[in-house]
């Protein structure tokens, strides 16, 4: 038995080991990092949200809490939707190319049905909740304004589709959470997944804009 | 690539002691070459601290130390949390299995004579380690908050206030309550979590400076330093790296496999692990049928109820349970023997260490046992004959006839 | 070593009492065949406790969810658990009653069943659960074999019927025997058969993760089996330098 051969056959075991020993080291770390993902609690606690919507009045937005952040869900009236389209110029991403909605939001008025829109209230600048200001043209807002939500911390501004306008801190446009329609007035937030429906129809999606 | 390296290790040695302390601590730090068995069980304590020491940390993170959530906490952790019950087993499983380590660690160094000159601070220094761990253990087993925990921790806190004198005061202040309650268990978590672990980490470094001071003893019980060879190292030592740091590694990796076993299979392991009614939430109110320290506590336990009360005080039984643990700071001054190793020792010693080895395991299960007549009676011979191995042993260590040492290190 | 053999033997000698302590002394108890691989017992264990137990106890540990580990969909456990359409899948098992009025009616609260399966041995949960007989000197009518002037009513006496403790003379010693005096819906094997559902269902409730932590576990050990041999060769190899 020559030196070399000794020395490559224990350079060989000290590898294997070596190699043995990490893998048991990665596999001893996968419980305390596992540990730190979310609960069941936690999971339990993001669930999904139903929200019965037929006591909305038109013009009005009502405001629930679904993973501990607020969603808005607003009820748009024509002139409202009519409006929409008219200040894409002023907007910093109006046909949504950013996919900061599902899918099925990616359309003009940023929703399933027209006139309900279903929106994250969190700006995307710095995580401040905006303010509801539907009206059109008020005095602080200026004569442009066709109603939105501003955000008091830096001054972003968001149309009624939750678009953002150019030239505010706010880079993108509000999220559109995952949702879908149980029935006419009963919507569920935070889960899209069809065969959570009874019955196995599909809501129906409104007529398209 | 490599001359980069080189490079970086030249700049941080001139900075900080790092290749020097490597070689005198590591790759030229001598150890004797006939370590058997009875070796691991240090290296080991210190892969169980490691494991409790990570595992607690994940465990604070998702426990709380109030008495209206801790249950439900830990509850939370074993079902809620992703794979949490593997660490609260961990964690449950690496207290035991710390004892059971120390135990032979310390059994170790009674065969071996490990305590003796120049080892007597070495041992002083591991026994502080043992009491720190024994407080550490007392203190964890409160968190749970189940009516072992609870009621376990009633009954010794207790015992503090049979002190003369001070004794209701001290119980108070330990408590910080009139009985044990969400106070006690929130300086209790606030001790286990932060102050005792970094007064063991603190006293175990002092504990392996004074080891490297004088070097391991070994079973032959001789000096390997007093036969060095022309390079200066002693004939029968071997470095610890890599020699024994490999060595090291099998008895590792052997533990782990006993360590995963139990976490895996039997957790409760028979209601001695994880005990039975420590899944009923605390109650103040009802104190459960049979309290029984758990299992590394009960020789001394045992102990404490075979001495009967004196003038109406449970005190003396207090002294003894507390004489009987601190008894072994004494053993490098009680034994007079001439040799250190059991394997040179007489059949007196012999027959006085095997006694002990009985006493300690059969008071043990007495104190997980009722207090029965006829078993306190058990108890009391046994705790005669633990505190002659102690006590008797200046005179049979003297009398005994030892065998010649030899003077190298032999592998039996 | 002789004083490890010592040592051994006495370990093991220890492990026998702890069983003891644990079930309480005294009572003779039914042994209660778990099997926690049999799901269609669980899920009907599962179907049993939320219909019957739920009404006054809670399991406030234990999730809905976590049904599915013993093979019911999420759409399974709404249906067949009949839970309201306000109680989310994901949520805890709460009692109907509330603690308080629950402590009036029966003098003490139902204790939370979660982790009862780990407190009580399996063994006494199933005699438990077949040793109930009428007793008119007690406030709910009902006294139990293995949990002597308990404070809760039999709730299962339209499943099992009604039992009487008699006296028999057995070599001129008095024994109690249990008697069914009014047959119930189900015959006695049939009734065994429910309890033993009941059973098994509380021993996988009080740890969900005994399901699954021996096949993590065997397959640790194999691979620390795989570590072991190399390191014990590399230790080997290593040591070649030492004479």
């Amino acid at each position: 038995m020559t030196e070399n051969v000794d020395q490559s056959k224990r350079r060989i075991l000290l590898a294997a080991t070596a190699a043995a020993g990490g893998v048991a080291a990665a596999g001893a770390g996968v419980p305390f990092v596992m540990s730190l993902m979310p609960s069941e609690r936690a999971k339990a606690a993001g669930a999904p949200v139903e929200v019965d919507i037929g006591a909305i009045e038109p013009g009005t937005m009502i405001s629930i809490e679904w993973q501990g952040k607020p969603v808005w869900i607003v009820r748009r009236t024509p002139e409202m939707l009519e409006l929409l389209a008219k200040h894409d110029s002023d907007l910093a991403d109006p046909a949504s190319s950013i996919p900061q909605q599902p899918e099925y939001c990616n359309n003009a008025t940023r929703s399933i049905k027209p006139e309900v829109l279903v929106v994250l209230g969190v700006c995307t600048h710095l995580g401040c909740s905006p303010t509801f200001r539907p009206e059109v043209s008020p005095a602080d807002l200026g004569a442009n304004w066709a109603g939105g939500w501003f955000c008091p911390c830096h001054g972003s501004r968001f149309d009624l589709a939750a678009r953002v306008f150019k030239g505010v801190p706010a880079p993108t446009n509000l999220i559109i959470p995952p949702h879908q329609y149980l029935s006419e007035t009963r919507l569920l937030i935070g889960d899209d997944d069809k065969s959570k429906l009874k019955g196995g129809q599909p809501a129906d999606k409104g007529a398209t804009a | 690539m490599m001359n980069l390296l080189k490079n970086l290790l030249a700049w941080v040695d001139e900075r900080f002691p790092l290749t020097s302390t490597w070689k005198a601590h590591a790759s030229e730090y001598y150890a004797p070459k006939n370590f058997n068995f009875w070796y691991f069980f240090g290296g080991l304590a210190l892969l169980v601290l490691v494991i409790q020491i990570v595992s607690g940390i994940f465990l604070t993170m998702n426990y709380k130390p109030d008495a209206l959530f801790a249950f439900a906490s830990v509850e939370y952790i074993m079902r809620d949390v992703q794979l949490g019950w593997i660490l609260r087993n961990i964690h449950s499983t690496g207290a035991s299995m710390f004892f059971i380590v120390i135990y032979l660690h310390m059994f170790r160094g009674l065969i071996y004579g490990s305590y003796r000159k120049p080892r007597e601070l070495l041992w002083i220094i591991g026994m502080i380690i043992y009491l720190a761990l024994m407080g550490e253990a007392f203190m964890g087993y409160l968190l749970p908050w189940g009516q072992m925990s609870f009621w376990g921790a009633q009954v010794i806190v207790n015992l503090f206030s049979s002190v003369p004198f001070v004794g209701p005061d001290l119980a108070i202040l330990i408590r910080g309550d009139f009985v044990v309650s969400d106070i006690t268990l929130n300086r209790f978590f606030a001790l286990h979590v932060v102050a005792i672990p970094l007064i063991l980490v603190l006293i175990i470094v002092a504990h392996l400076v004074a080891l490297h001071e004088v070097g391991s003893n070994n079973p032959d019980g001789i000096e390997i330093k007093k036969n060095k060879g022309p390079d200066g190292h002693p004939v029968d030592g071997i470095p610890f790296f890599p020699y024994m740091v490999v060595k090291d590694a099998v008895a590792a990796v052997a533990f782990l496999i006993v360590f995963v076993a139990i976490i895996f299979f039997a957790p409760d392991m028979g209601g001695y692990f994880l005990e039975y009614n420590n899944f009923v939430p605390a109650n103040p109110m009802k104190t459960p049928e049979h309290i029984a320290p758990v299992w590394y506590f009960t020789p001394y336990y045992a102990i404490l109820r075979a001495v009967p009360p004196l003038f109406g005080s449970q005190f003396p039984g207090v002294v003894a349970m507390g004489v009987a643990t601190v008894i072994f700071f004494a053993l490098p001054w009680l034994d007079r023997g001439q040799v250190k190793s059991i394997r040179y020792r007489g059949p007196i010693y012999k027959a006085f260490l095997a006694a002990f080895v009985v006493s300690f395991v059969g008071l043990g299960y007495l104190g997980l046992m009722p207090a029965t007549e006829l078993y306190t009676w058990i108890s009391r011979v046994l705790a005669v004959v633990y505190f002659a191995f102690f006590f008797l042993m200046p005179w049979y260590t003297k009398i005994d006839e030892c065998k010649p040492e030899p003077d190298r290190v032999t592998s039996k | 070593m002789n004083a490890i053999k010592k040592l051994g033997m006495l370990v093991l000698l220890m492990a026998a009492p702890a069983m003891a302590i644990a079930s309480g002394a005294g009572v003779h108890l039914d042994t209660a065949p778990v099997n926690l691989k049999d799901q269609a017992s669980l899920q009907r264990g599962a179907k049993l406790f939320t219909s019957r137990c739920l009404a006054c106890h809670a399991a406030s540990y234990m999730r809905y969810n976590r049904l599915t580990d013993i093979g019911m969909s999420e759409e399974q456990i709404k249906k067949e658990l009949e839970l309201p359409e306000d109680v989310k899948v994901g949520s805890t098992m709460q009692a109907a009653m509330d603690s308080n009025s629950a402590k009036l009616a029966y003098g003490v609260a139902p204790p939370d069943l979660s982790v009862i399966a780990r407190s009580r041995s399996p063994d006494w949960l199933y005699s438990y659960m077949k040793g109930f007989y009428v007793d008119t000197t007690k406030t709910s009518g009902w006294n139990n074999t293995v949990f002597p002037s308990v404070g809760m009513p039999f709730v299962l006496s339209d499943l099992q019927g009604e039992q009487a403790l008699e006296s028999e003379q057995h070599e001129g010693h008095d024994v109690k025997k249990l008697i069914l005096k009014t047959p119930g819906s189900m015959q006695p094997a049939e009734y065994d058969a429910a309890v033993t559902d009941l059973t098994n269902y509380l021993v996988f409730m009080s740890e969900p993760s005994k399901l699954v932590r021996q096949q993590i576990g065997w397959i640790v050990l194999a691979f620390l089996s795989v570590l072991l041999v190399l390191i014990y060769a590399l230790k080997k190899e290593i040591w070649k330098d030492i004479h």
